[in-house]
Formats: structure tokens, sequence, C-alpha cells
């Protein structure tokens, strides 16, 4: 053990609870831009957060699942924000 | 052909990181080798001519992001000026935050750049650092429309709001 | 080397949340991309490159693995967070919204 592998928790932790922020601009949000904002933020603090569980439960498959996920959502956010700007 | 190859290469580089330490060839196993030379040549044939192509006239020569003092020079923006301005950037956001000032404004900017990697580059590089946050591009002659966080000055200079960054840019990418 | 890693992910807690606060309390769309953008791209960096150092320091083919994942991780980030930001206020912009209270806007002399 280099560092208490509860700090990777509380970390992990903390950035759930700024996920609550991003959900709370999701649903306040008065255009869709605002919602599509708070969704690009929410998948950044979602990939980082399992980044840091992967290393607290020393889960190679988790890193790689954030992989995955960071390049998907940033394929729906582009698709959401071509649909914003001209339609499906 | 040779933006194919270029391309499986890229992939295949990027297989062999994702399957460090399966086996004893090296750190890979034969089966992990076999499978991404296959899987990174069908990737090639598919998206090699998307990835790389000629562009922007004599400059945009489809070769030169291979030349390793490129590579090397993006390697020195990225963990020099780029991260220093980055810091700088998120200083500045938390100023804004605790005080809530703020004067926006879209403005226009004429960096110069002649190929589309240079741009992305440039592009990218403005939205993360202080106070300004790339809106749209003019596909005709490359300006940038720029969304600034603290308009001093509605006809600005490229300098004014990006300092040396289309320099670091021509640099690496042109 | 405990203290390094404890530094790294206060960092990088401090500024995601400083960019999930900025969301919250900016006034529109392109303002809070700002915040959102720039804070969380340099909050992960930061708890990215704990996870990677905790890694290499750790050592052994497992850890040296978790690490090299990380790496990539963060690369993917990297790329794709000012793409899709870029992506967001352009599609605003084209979807009609203005920007709130601007001094200037040259976009709209345009179209």
């Amino acid at each position: 053990m280099i560092i208490d592998p509860i700090t990777f928790f509380i970390v992990a932790a903390c950035l759930v609870f700024f996920a609550l922020f991003s959900m709370a601009r999701i649903g306040l949000g008065p255009t869709a831009g605002d919602r599509v904002v708070g969704l690009d933020t929410l998948n950044t603090l979602v990939v980082s957060a399992m980044v840091v569980l992967g290393a607290a439960f020393d889960q190679v498959i988790f890193i790689d699942v954030a992989i995955i996920y960071a390049l998907l959502s940033f394929v729906g956010t582009l698709y959401i924000a071509r649909y914003l700007e001209r339609g499906l | 052909m040779l933006a194919t190859l270029i391309t499986a290469g890229v992939a295949f580089v990027f297989y062999l990181l994702l399957t460090f330490g399966s086996g004893t060839v090296g750190v890979w196993s034969i089966e992990e080798l076999i499978t991404g030379a296959v899987l990174s040549l069908v990737a090639g044939l598919v998206a090699g001519r998307v990835a790389v192509r000629r562009e922007g006239g004599e400059r945009g020569h489809p070769l030169r992001m291979l030349n390793p003092l490129r590579i090397l020079l993006f390697l020195v923006y990225l963990v020099g000026p780029f991260l220093f301005a980055m810091a700088k950037a998120n200083l500045d956001v938390a100023y804004r935050v605790i005080t809530g000032k703020i004067r926006p404004g879209i403005v226009r900017l004429t960096p110069g750049l002649s190929t589309d990697f240079g741009v992305t580059l440039l592009a990218n590089s403005i939205t993360l650092t202080p106070g300004t946050l790339s809106v749209d591009v003019d596909e005709e002659n490359r300006d940038l429309y720029v969304h600034w966080i603290n308009v001093t000055d509605p006809e600005p200079s490229t300098k004014a709001v990006c300092g040396s960054f289309p320099d670091w840019a021509r640099r690496i990418a042109e | 080397m405990h203290i390094f890693l404890y530094v790294l992910f206060g960092i990088g807690v401090a500024f995601n949340g400083l960019g999930a606060l900025a969301l919250i309390r900016f006034p529109d769309v392109y303002t809070r991309l700002h915040g959102a953008t720039k804070c969380t791209t340099f909050g992960s960096i930061f708890t990215a490159v704990a996870v990677i150092v905790y890694g290499f320091a750790r050592g052994g083919t497992t850890y040296q693995t978790l690490a090299i994942h990380a790496i990539i991780a963060l690369l993917a980030l990297l790329i794709t967070n000012p793409t899709g930001s870029h992506a967001i206020a352009r599609a605003s912009y084209r979807s009609g919204i203005k920007p709130k209270g601007a001094v200037v806007d040259k976009l709209e002399d345009r179209s």
C-alpha cells in the first residue's frame, strides 16, 4: 500500500457529489444547450471517477470501460449537437 | 495505400498499449499480436481515407506529422506553454466564479493558418486557455469566431486574445 | 511520495468542484461551457495523473497495465473534451441562443 485506499473512495465520492450539480443543471437548464452542457460535464466526471475507482479496486477493466465510455459519450455529444443544429 | 498503412500503424500501437503484459513475446502474447495486426489492418482499410489526406496547398503534405521533429515540438508545446496557460485559465475561471465579474462577447480572429489540423489544434487550445471558447469556424478563409469572457476591445488582434498559440500551431502543423 | 499523490488528488478534486460550481453559477450556455470544460478537463488531468503515478509506483505487471490504460483514458478525455464543447457552442449558436449581455457579437453580422 503506497497510500491509504480510503483516499480513492473519498475522491470518487467527491466526484459523484459534483455530478449531482451537473444533474441539477440537466434538470433546471432553461434551454436545450444548457442541458447538453450538463450532460457533457457529467460524462467527464463519471470517466474520472471510473479511473479512480479502477485504481481503488485494482481492476483494469474499470479503466477500459472508462475509455470506451469517454469515446462513446463524445459521439453522443456530437450527435445531440448536430441534432440541435439542423434537426435529424 | 499509404493512408491505410499509416492508420493501421497507429491503430496497432494503441492495440499494443492496451494489451500490455498479456504474454511472453516481449510482454505480449502471440495471439494478441496476430489479432491486433488483423484488426488494425481492417481499421486502416476502413478509416484510412478519412484519417490521412492531402489538404490546403503545398503545406498540407499528408506525411508531415510523421516527422519526429514535429512530434517532439508538439510534446514540448503540451507540457510547456499549454499546461501553463491552462493553469492560468483555471485560476481565471475561479476568480470569475467567485466575483461574478464577466463582460462576454463574440469576436473574430484571423490566425492565418491554412491546414485543417492546424486550425483544429488552435481551436482546441483556445477552448482550454484563459477566457476564450471557440464557437464557429469560417470554412473558407479559416477565421475563428471566439467567445471571449472579458472583452476589452471589440476588434482585437490575434495576439491580444491567444498570445503565441498561432505561432506554435503553425510550427507544429504546417 | 504519499504527500505528492495526496496533493495531486486534492488539486484534481478542487478543480472538478470548481467546474461543477461554475455550471450552477454562470448565467448562460457559453459562460457555463467556459467553466465546465476548462475546470473539469484540468481536474481530470490531475486525478488521472495521480492514478498513473500510483500505478507505476506500485510496480508489477498489473499496476503497470493500470497506469498505461489510465494514460489512454486521459488522452481520450483530452482530445474529446474541447472538441465536444466546440460542437455544443456552435450548435447552441446556430439553434438561436444568443450570448446573454454580450458587449459585441461579430457572428451575428455574418449570418
